[in-house]
């Protein structure tokens, strides 16, 4: 009997599929099941938002920070806000700042909720996705409260933030985290801790610690592999350093340490994390005002910085270049899914087809945010 | 360590080919020779005592009269960080790649091609990342103009309410 036939099949997955997360394409080259290499082909959701910049001045781009990654914009609208700050030497009151944090740790709430959602539906199980955006949802009301908008928040300002914590908020929210945190043990009983979970994740596309720094992974993907790095703790900034709360790191529990059940298992944990800072934040919140004065016409003088914040995605660096006119020169986000998104071609190799899908899940890609 | 003392000990081991030691911005950075920045930046990785073990964040800056490449480096081992620029012409823009140093260079290098036009030497996989393949120019740089259209699609819409506004006036 002959051998049997194999070729090298190329496959195309994109850009409207459904768990690609956003818009974006892969060329996977394939022998059989196993795939050779995935090549991953973005740039569908480029919007120009750099060169935007340069055009509408400093106010006028905050409302564009949302759609640099609308899943975490809270995030994105303050790094925008404070590498402004850095450039003008303006301090935002203390208020502001505690308004940041809260309105920032329920997005990132809201975020991590979405990611392991979609990571149930993305192996095919659709009810944890229901369960998941049912809990978003309710963020997403209290988020609405805060600044009238339920995605693209656009809440932050140079010098603080837009509005204040409305009447009665305060309560609401802790009422909320009472109710998330059971909610969580249960997420886990109903998802996390199965079997099937647990078979798909486990010891699927192994990411160690010296290839994570040197693809530059950063926030959750970096310290599933084991790397204790969190902005918030490291480099602190705004209130942060108010608060006490610990930072994850990938144990492998069920595999290998940095593999995408770690990765995975580090948005449950961080989601506690952050109902804790929140608990501290709501109940320590001064008095005063929100919002510092910065003159309309803001026109920091020629100079440049680089700041970096810890979004949902993790950290993400702006580093603005101003010239001295209103408009600024020149200003560049590094975001956490440019450089994951660079690592899949590596990845790739030798996993299945149906593992890529859990590697972009994995990772928490967001395809606005590699594209801007 | 501080970033001006790293500065301090790449100029006292590269002596003239560490341009410019800048201690007036708000984060203060190295221009080195262009020809230089492979050595440089091996010596910061390889280094002990400096062990930049990440390329965290690399950009392009158009200027009129050059373009800047900025590198910002960050030691995972030591928590500093240090920021170095190569300052090149606008109209041959070349430079050494860092891929094979650090692997997070590939991309980050292939959008500084698409959108400002500055080429890599020695870079493995020099194509357009976030723009059409056969788009022309390089968008970020400051006098690039849009094209009316692409592919029969017009990129411009003129707005009829506006242009009866005009006519008014």
């Amino acid at each position: 009997m002959s051998a049997f036939h194999t070729e090298e099949m190329t496959l195309n997955m994109g850009p409207q599929h459904p768990s690609t997360h956003g818009v974006l394409r892969f060329v996977i080259k394939a022998d059989g099941e196993v795939m050779r290499e995935a090549i991953p082909d973005v740039g569908y959701l480029h919007r120009s938002i750099e060169k935007i910049a340069e055009k509408v001045g400093y106010h006028g781009f905050m409302p564009y920070t949302d759609r640099v990654d609308y899943v975490c914009a809270m995030f994105t609208n303050q790094g925008w806000a404070m590498a402004c700050e850095k450039l003008a030497h303006i301090e935002v009151p203390r208020r502001g700042e505690y308004c940041r944090v809260i309105a920032a740790e329920f997005n990132r709430i809201a975020s991590h909720l979405l990611t392991v959602g979609l990571m149930g539906m993305d192996i095919g199980a659709m009810t944890p996705f229901l369960h998941a955006l049912r809990e978003r949802e309710m963020i997403n009301d209290l988020i609405e409260e805060l600044c009238g908008a339920r995605l693209t928040f656009n809440y932050m300002r140079i010098g603080g933030v837009a509005w204040d914590l409305p009447p009665g908020w305060r309560d609401k929210a802790l009422a909320y985290l009472d109710h998330l945190e059971p909610i969580l043990d249960e997420f886990n009983a109903l998802f996390s801790y199965n079997k099937i979970c647990i078979q798909r994740l486990a010891n699927v596309a192994v990411i160690s610690a010296d290839e994570a720094i040197n693809y530059n992974l950063v926030g959750p993907n970096l310290r599933a592999s084991g790397v204790n790095w969190d902005v918030r703790k490291d480099l602190p900034y705004s209130v942060y350093p108010e608060f006490d709360f610990e930072v994850p790191l990938g144990r492998g529990e069920w595999g290998t340490v940095g593999d995408a059940m770690d990765r995975y298992m580090m948005r449950i944990r961080e989601m506690v994390q952050s109902a804790r800072i929140l608990r501290q934040a709501l109940t320590q919140i001064p008095d005063g005002p929100v919002l510092g004065k910065v003159v309309r016409n803001f026109k920091p003088a020629a100079n440049e910085c680089q700041v970096r914040v810890e979004s949902a995605r993790g950290d993400q660096g702006w580093y603005v270049v101003s010239d001295g006119t209103g408009f600024p020169h020149r200003v560049h986000v590094r975001t956490g899914s440019f450089a994951a998104m660079g690592m899949i071609q590596k990845l790739s190799k030798g996993l299945m087809i149906a593992d890529l899908v859990v590697l972009i899940a994995s990772l928490d890609v967001i395809a606005p945010e590699i594209d801007r | 360590m501080e970033p001006l003392s790293i500065y301090q000990a790449l100029s006292s081991r590269f002596k003239e080919r560490i341009l410019e030691i800048s201690d007036k911005t708000i984060d203060p950075f190295a221009v080195i020779e262009p020809t230089a920045l492979l050595d440089v930046c091996t010596f910061l990785r390889d280094d002990p005592e400096l062990a930049m073990d990440c390329l965290s964040n690399q950009t392009g800056v158009d200027y009129k009269d050059r373009i800047e490449v900025v590198y910002h480096l960050f030691s995972y081992k030591h928590r500093h960080s240090c920021i170095l620029k190569v300052k090149l012409p606008r109209d041959n823009p070349v430079v050494a790649t860092v891929e094979g140093l650090w692997r997070s260079a590939n991309w980050m290098e292939r959008e500084i091609f698409d959108l400002l036009g500055v080429t890599f030497q020695g870079h493995s996989d020099l194509r357009r990342i976030l723009m059409p393949e056969d788009w022309e120019g390089y968008p970020l740089r400051k006098d690039f103009v849009e094209p009316r259209e692409y592919h029969g699609i017009a990129t411009v819409r003129e707005s009829p309410i506006v242009r009866l506004d005009q006519k008014k006036k």
